[in-house]
């Protein structure tokens, strides 16, 4: 057990609990943040996807001990500070992207994180920064379509 | 009070609080095969729906399907307001809760009014055709492309346009005019000629008094208005902000965790458990030996995980212990050699022997598909509370109603002191139509007093789970001169529904079509389409097969054998011409067709291949679907896409293989899945040719394997008959 500090969404946290624990788990069972979600365990599928100091970090396999100090950011905390939605979580509803939804937070954040660096991705940077995210009921097509709106929004 | 009607089981009430609901059972001479066995008359589809219509004029539709990313809530509710004349902005959605609900008393009550009294109508139904429905299951199940099909179309429809109907009648009463002069638009009745409106929950009270009508009148086409367009789904908004309620992300007071392992070799059970590293880990509260299972209950998720991954298990030998999926394959042929020219008969058609007297020549192919696990988004899962005699699960389930019943069965308690708390299901594919897991949660709860949430990791996930089958299928076609076929005969391994499956679209006068399973110990499990995964394969490579043959390209010969039939020609015109058929592709590439005729939706595909990578690599599909009719046509082609995603995964990747009796894949990694960086462009076509509405979930899936390895030929010269394709490939170079 040990005292570990960090920021999510903006709020000071402190939890006790074993640093080896993947933030995955302190996200969700610890924090009740449960909009990240487990898909693998083995940084494979990107469902676990957050920011860590604005960095796409699979949640499953980040050790909390790596989380001292940072900014973390989760689904939660993506829209505006006044609930706004975020103009990826808009484009997503315009382009009706969700089917079970099971994988999209972990898609908006990778999406959220590309177009912070990279305000005009090209097909080929979406490729390599979704690669990272299966969405086993195939919304690619809407995906890819709605982070170009984005883009333009 | 109204009464349950005996042809339509509709009936009618007000609620405290003024709320008129209107409910309705009906019976159908088509019932879904996949509903077999779940059904109390051999005869009849059970549908169950209810409408709410509030004092604030806002109307509930009351959905008993389970949203799994189908779009079912949105689609149920815009049937039942089209019908309404509803004002869409105030439609919202309820899921049912596990059916019997509506007839069991306390559960009913609570759940439909709220408060303490059973209204009269409700009574009368327990006693009469509704309990009747409600006992035996119904349609509480989300599988088989059935929610727009059979609950949209005979009970939404029905339930909506009863209660206008009743609305219009109680208005007339109130207003002293003709029903004939009212009309209905957004929730209000108008009389036009005396310049009133008022709202429909005006006069609920009043439509309550009435016996519902029996056969309300339903629009025809060219009158609906929100049917046919793609109002956005209700449930998106929720799947963007993290706010959507999955089984996984249950929280109870006091609630602690479980993970479970299953034996390696299905059907084995425990014969010790060592668990001397795993008992003093950190959070560990109990381990479980479940006999063909053992659970960890700790007080976190992780805790849990470490701790069942340092457990030794002796498990029983079940004699599969040195089996491989190759043995598997050998008892399927060997199962098929004595079958010979007999078997089980599928269909019958001629004369097949004749036709093969009679034949030019003799042409056969023999196709297999590996196993394949379903691997939906969110591991499964499911929360349970045992206490006081009563059991409360939380759980995505495809089919809550039987779970329920089983789990009353189990643990040996009444039905109703069962309750069923469905939640959306992060996928399902079919996996989460079995009951194994939420048993499991059951199990290990039982030995609580607070609640379990028990979530297996996708290892579990990948190897627990039922499969859909591997299989073997013959093909021997009688030709003439031509090449065109004079016969079909098609033995093939793993017949589970629907029993149409084997069946082929075209016109050959000579059929026969047979199989002999053999006897294995990997579970079935219904897959996405299920036998139409297999035989969509199976059947549309070998018409492609043929087609060369006759020297004539995949589109061309089709389009002879399906000259009887208007509505597959069209479909199969539509996709292509959508794809630019017969034009000049680069070299390295090629284009391949299939049409597949699946639970009541016709679909054709053309597929660019692109061989000049390491694997395949699809460029375009070009999809044509005729569903009837689309009720959501941008949620239609979601699911269309969707399903051309999940068919192209297990085409170029999907093999679960067994060494050692054991399933040898485990996670992504060793199961992997297409990724952005691999998915298609893909186009789809609707037909609204006004044919039976068939589904949207299924029908997108069978084709697409075929139609790419249609296009690997086409670019290779080279027939694909086994799956996965990537592999196939390369075993080739
Ligand atoms: S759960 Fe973290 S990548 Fe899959
Ligand atoms: S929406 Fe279901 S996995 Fe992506």
């Amino acid at each position: 057990m040990a005292e570990i500090r960090f920021k999510v969404n903006g709020e000071d946290t402190v939890v006790d609990t074993d640093p080896s624990t993947p933030l995955l788990w302190v996200l969700r069972e610890q924090l009740k943040l449960n909009g990240t979600k487990f898909g693998c365990g083995i940084a494979q599928c990107g469902a676990c996807t957050v920011h860590l100091n604005g960095t796409p970090v699979r949640s499953c396999s980040t050790a909390l001990a790596a989380a001292e100090g940072a900014e973390i950011t989760t689904i939660e905390g993506v829209a505006g500070a006044d609930g706004a939605r975020h103009k990826v979580q808009a484009a997503w509803i315009e382009h009706q992207v969700p089917q079970c939804g099971y994988c999209q937070s972990g898609q908006i954040m990778s999406a959220v994180a590309l177009l912070r660096d990279n305000p005009d991705p090209s097909d080929e940077d979406i490729d390599a920064a979704m690669r990272g995210n299966i969405c086993r009921c195939g919304a690619y097509g809407r995906i890819r379509a709605a982070i170009k709106s984005a883009a333009r929004a | 009070m109204g009464k349950w009607t005996r042809r339509g089981f509709i009936a009618a009430g007000v609620l405290s609080g003024g709320v008129l609901a209107v409910g309705v059972g009906i019976r159908e001479g088509h019932r879904a095969p996949k509903l077999a066995g779940l059904v109390a008359d051999e005869d009849e589809t059970l549908i169950n729906v209810w409408v709410k219509l509030s004092r604030d004029n806002t109307i509930t539709a009351i959905v008993p399907h389970s949203e799994m990313g189908q779009g079912v809530f949105t689609s149920m509710a815009q049937m039942l307001a089209d019908e309404m004349d509803a004002d869409w902005e105030k439609v919202t959605f309820e899921q049912a809760p596990a059916h019997e609900a509506y007839a069991n008393y306390p559960l009913g009550r609570e759940f439909i009014m709220g408060d303490a009294t059973v209204p009269g109508f409700v009574q009368d139904s327990l006693n009469g055709g509704f309990l009747r429905i409600a006992q035996s299951m119904g349609l509480q199940i989300t599988g088989g492309s059935t929610a727009v099909r059979f609950t949209g179309m005979g009970g939404m429809r029905i339930a909506g346009a009863a209660a206008r109907e009743m609305i219009v009648k109680a208005a007339a009463k109130t207003w002293n005019v003709s029903a004939t002069e009212l009309r209905t638009e957004n929730s209000y009745v108008f009389a036009d000629s005396m310049g009133l409106s008022a709202p429909y929950s005006d006069f609920a009270l009043q439509a309550g008094k009435y016996a519902p009508p029996t056969q309300p009148k339903l629009k025809s086409p060219d009158q609906y208005t929100l049917m046919g367009t793609s109002v956005p789904r209700v449930d998106i908004p929720s799947k963007t902000d993290g706010t959507a309620e999955f089984g996984i992300d249950v929280d109870l007071p006091g609630m602690k965790y479980a993970a479970v392992m299953g034996p390696p070799v299905l059907g084995a059970m425990t014969q010790g458990v060592d668990d001397t590293y795993a008992r003093d880990m950190p959070g560990v509260i109990k381990i479980l030996d479940k006999g063909s299972f053992v659970a960890v209950v700790a007080d976190g998720y992780w805790q849990a995980e470490n701790a069942i991954r340092q457990l030794t298990v002796t498990w029983s030998e079940t004699g599969a212990e040195q089996l491989t999926h190759e043995d598997i394959f050998q008892k399927m042929r060997a199962a098929m050699d004595a079958a010979g020219d007999k078997g089980e008969k599928d269909v019958t058609v001629g004369n097949v022997q004749r036709a093969m007297a009679n034949a030019a020549r003799v042409y056969e192919a023999e196709y297999t598909v590996p196993f394949l696990a379903h691997a939906a988004m969110e591991p499964l899962n499911a929360t349970a509370w045992v206490r006081d005699g009563k059991v409360d699960l939380w759980s995505g389930l495809q089919n809550p109603l039987a779970v329920r019943d089983e789990i009353a069965a189990a643990l040996d308690v009444k039905k109703h002191d069962v309750t069923i708390h469905n939640v959306m299901l992060g996928g399902g594919f079919g996996r989460r139509s079995n009951a194994d897991y939420p048993l499991m949660a059951v199990e290990i709860a039982k030995e609580f007093t607070h609640p379990v949430k028990m979530i297996w990791s996708r290892e579990q996930d990948t190897q627990q789970d039922w499969y859909r089958p591997a299989s073997v299928s013959r093909f021997k076609a009688a030709l003439d001169a031509d090449g065109m076929p004079l016969s079909w005969d098609n033995l093939f391994t793993e017949k589970h529904d629907p029993p149409e499956a084997s069946h082929i679209p075209y016109k050959i006068d000579n059929q026969l079509i047979h199989y002999a399973n053999a006897e294995h110990h990997i579970r079935f499990g219904p897959w996405r389409s299920v036998d139409h995964t297999q035989h969509g394969f199976f059947i549309e490579s070998f018409v492609d097969e043929l087609a060369d043959q006759a020297g004539m390209d995949g589109y061309t010969y089709r389009r002879k054998l399906l000259a009887h039939s208007p509505r597959y020609t069209k479909v199969l015109d539509t996709a292509a011409e959508a794809a630019g058929w017969g034009r000049e592709v680069p070299d390295g590439r090629g284009l391949g067709i299939a049409l597949v005729d699946s639970f009541g939706t016709v679909v054709a595909q053309v597929v660019e291949v692109d061989v000049t990578g390491p694997e395949p690599r699809v460029v375009h599909v070009w999809c044509a679907a005729d569903p009837g009719y689309a009720m959501n046509p941008d949620g239609f082609i979601a699911q269309i896409e969707s399903g051309i995603i999940y068919g192209l995964t297990a085409a170029l990747y999907g093999e679960i293989t067994i060494e050692n009796g054991a399933v040898v894949q485990s996670n992504f990694h060793d199961y992997p899945m297409l990724r952005m960086d691999q998915a298609p462009e893909i186009s789809v076509e609707i037909i609204n040719s006004g044919e039976k509405v068939g589904g949207g979930g299924e029908p997108g899936t069978p084709p697409i394997a075929p139609a790419l390895a249609n296009a690997v030929f086409a670019a290779t010269g080279v027939r694909v008959r086994s799956q996965p394709i990537a592999n196939f490939m390369q075993g080739l170079s």
